[in-house]
């Protein structure tokens, strides 16, 4: 059975925010696997393909989201990704896009905001995995 | 209640009428703000009418459409930006166009709205474009007021309460629909993983509270003369129980007795924020030094630990409000961000101060001078 589950990656490290998208996303009907860091992320990245992940945008770095977006689209352009943000206009924090190098960073299929509702986000999901 | 002016351009009937139709009764309202918003729409077919539109009277939020018979949507929006058109525009974009996605934003886009789109959607995003407007006009006016500094603290304020609420709330929504089990035992660890939540709001709060009562210069300093020792070990005591958790041992340094003509409570709280720091950013086993001592005129009180450190760049941010050095070793420690600053702050009103030295893996320390008069 479940190997005809599709299977998430979803990096954050906020762990209460982790495990309640894993539970969400494993209600689903997907298989999850999670890490809780960049680093821990790019490991995982290494180790298998997923159908699709979901990335936090600030860890170690304030970056990290994008940095590990990029690697994985490197490795597996066809992977939709989807990052998950606090980064609002309400935090004056907004993405600022103002150079080149910053473009290449931006490779994420999908911008959700941290407060998504449990149907939103599995909503979002299996219209990025139908495409 | 006050009106915003919304200009749709769409060349397909259809959208103009159904957003029309949406945010006609929509209402938008903050807790925190004085007002509410609602929304009048006026409709434009082509780019064209669009510019002439956006010309000849202010429009608070423009919906634009990329695909258009004549100009293009991204024209219209190199031609806000250009003339310095005050509208914050809102991409109707398909979700396939990236490229245009970030071509609209180094224009000045607000943001996007993929189509087809729900009217749920529709409305989250104009919430969220009216908020921004809200801030922006907020900010321009406090700025004038030379109050732009507070209100971006109330903002990444408001941004740290919220995210333990959201935490809670999502586990809660889990148990509600009992979605890992039937046994109340099931939930054991989301139980204590709020709980931790709450404690760390109630820690930010009691921060929050230190630090108003500092700026604020309501509450008179309470001065008297008090021994800093007494102090030093109340908080020691305090903080026991969080160093009995990680088996830190606490080393003392300290004289017979040190008085210092001071508000107890601010001495105090400069104590518990450097000692639970120490505790808080030390290894398992490591040791907390603090000494106190009087010399050259003034009261010198250093507390060293064998923690994590950080580097000289982190350092620098250290005591900025609601800084926390993020990296893979301080990710599971909690804190509000504040402690530093509020250090920081209540030592300024002595004429004292506060330095770091911190080496990476090693440990750091903190000096604290504060002159005798």
């Amino acid at each position: 059975m479940t190997q005809g589950k599709k299977h998430i990656l979803i990096v954050d490290d906020d762990i209460d925010f982790l495990t309640q998208v894993k539970i969400c996303v494993e209600h689903a009907g997907y298989k999850v696997t999670t890490a809780d860091c960049q680093k821990d992320g790019e490991k995982q990245i290494e180790s298998f393909k997923p159908d699709l992940a979901i990335f936090d945008l600030m860890m170690e770095k304030d970056d990290s989201g994008f940095i590990l977006s990029y690697k994985l689209k490197k490795k597996y352009p066809d992977v939709p990704v989807i990052i998950a943000t606090a980064v609002t206009a309400e935090t004056g924090m907004i993405f600022n896009l103002e150079n080149e190098s910053e473009h290449s960073w931006i490779k994420a299929d999908k911008y959700l905001d941290k407060n998504l509702r449990p149907d939103q986000l599995k909503r979002e999901i299996s219209k990025l995995l139908d495409k | 209640m006050s009106k915003l002016k919304i200009l749709v351009v769409d060349d397909e009937p259809g959208i103009r009428s159904g957003i029309t139709r949406i945010l006609r009764n929509f209402v938008v309202s903050f807790a925190f703000m004085e007002e509410d918003f609602e929304f009048d729409i006026l409709e434009s077919e082509t780019g064209e009418d669009a510019v002439k539109k956006l010309d000849s009277q202010s429009i608070d939020i423009t919906l634009l459409d990329n695909k258009l018979p004549g100009i293009e949507g991204i024209e219209v929006l190199e031609y806000i930006k250009k003339n310095k058109i005050g509208t914050a525009v809102m991409m109707i974009t398909s979700y396939a166009s990236l490229d245009l996605a970030v071509k609209a934003t180094k224009n000045g886009a607000f943001n996007f709205i993929p189509k087809p789109f729900t009217p749920q959607e529709l409305r989250a995003a104009i919430e969220s474009i009216t908020k921004h407007l809200f801030l922006k006009r907020m900010t321009k006016k406090m700025h004038a007021e030379g109050k732009q500094i507070r209100f971006q603290f109330l903002s990444v304020l408001s941004h740290e309460l919220k995210s333990p609420l959201n935490a809670i709330e999502g586990y809660l929504r889990i148990m509600q629909d009992k979605q890992v089990g039937v046994n109340i035992d099931d939930y054991e660890v989301m139980i204590s993983r709020s709980m931790e939540r709450i404690k760390g709001m109630r820690d930010l709060i009691i921060d929050l509270l230190d630090l108003t009562r500092i700026e604020s210069g309501e509450k008179k300093q309470n001065l008297k003369d008090v021994n800093l020792v007494e102090i030093a070990n109340l908080s020691i005591d305090t903080m026991e129980p969080m160093a009995i958790q990680k088996n830190v041992k606490i080393i003392t340094d300290f004289p017979e007795q040190e008085i210092i003509t001071a508000d107890v409570n601010e001495i105090e709280i400069i104590f518990n924020n450097l000692l639970s720091n120490a505790i808080k950013y030390n290894k398992d086993d490591g040791e907390v030094y603090i000494s106190l001592k009087k010399g050259n005129g003034e009261f010198k009180i250093i507390v060293r630990d064998t923690g994590i450190g950080m580097s000289e760049e982190d350092t620098l941010q250290l005591f900025k409000e609601f800084s926390r050095i993020r990296n893979e070793k301080t990710k599971s420690i909690t804190g509000s961000g504040l402690g530093l600053s509020i250090t920081q702050k209540i030592l300024k009103l002595y004429n004292g101060k506060i330095e770091v030295k911190s080496e990476e893996d090693k440990g750091t320390e903190f000096t604290v001078t504060i002159p005798e008069k």
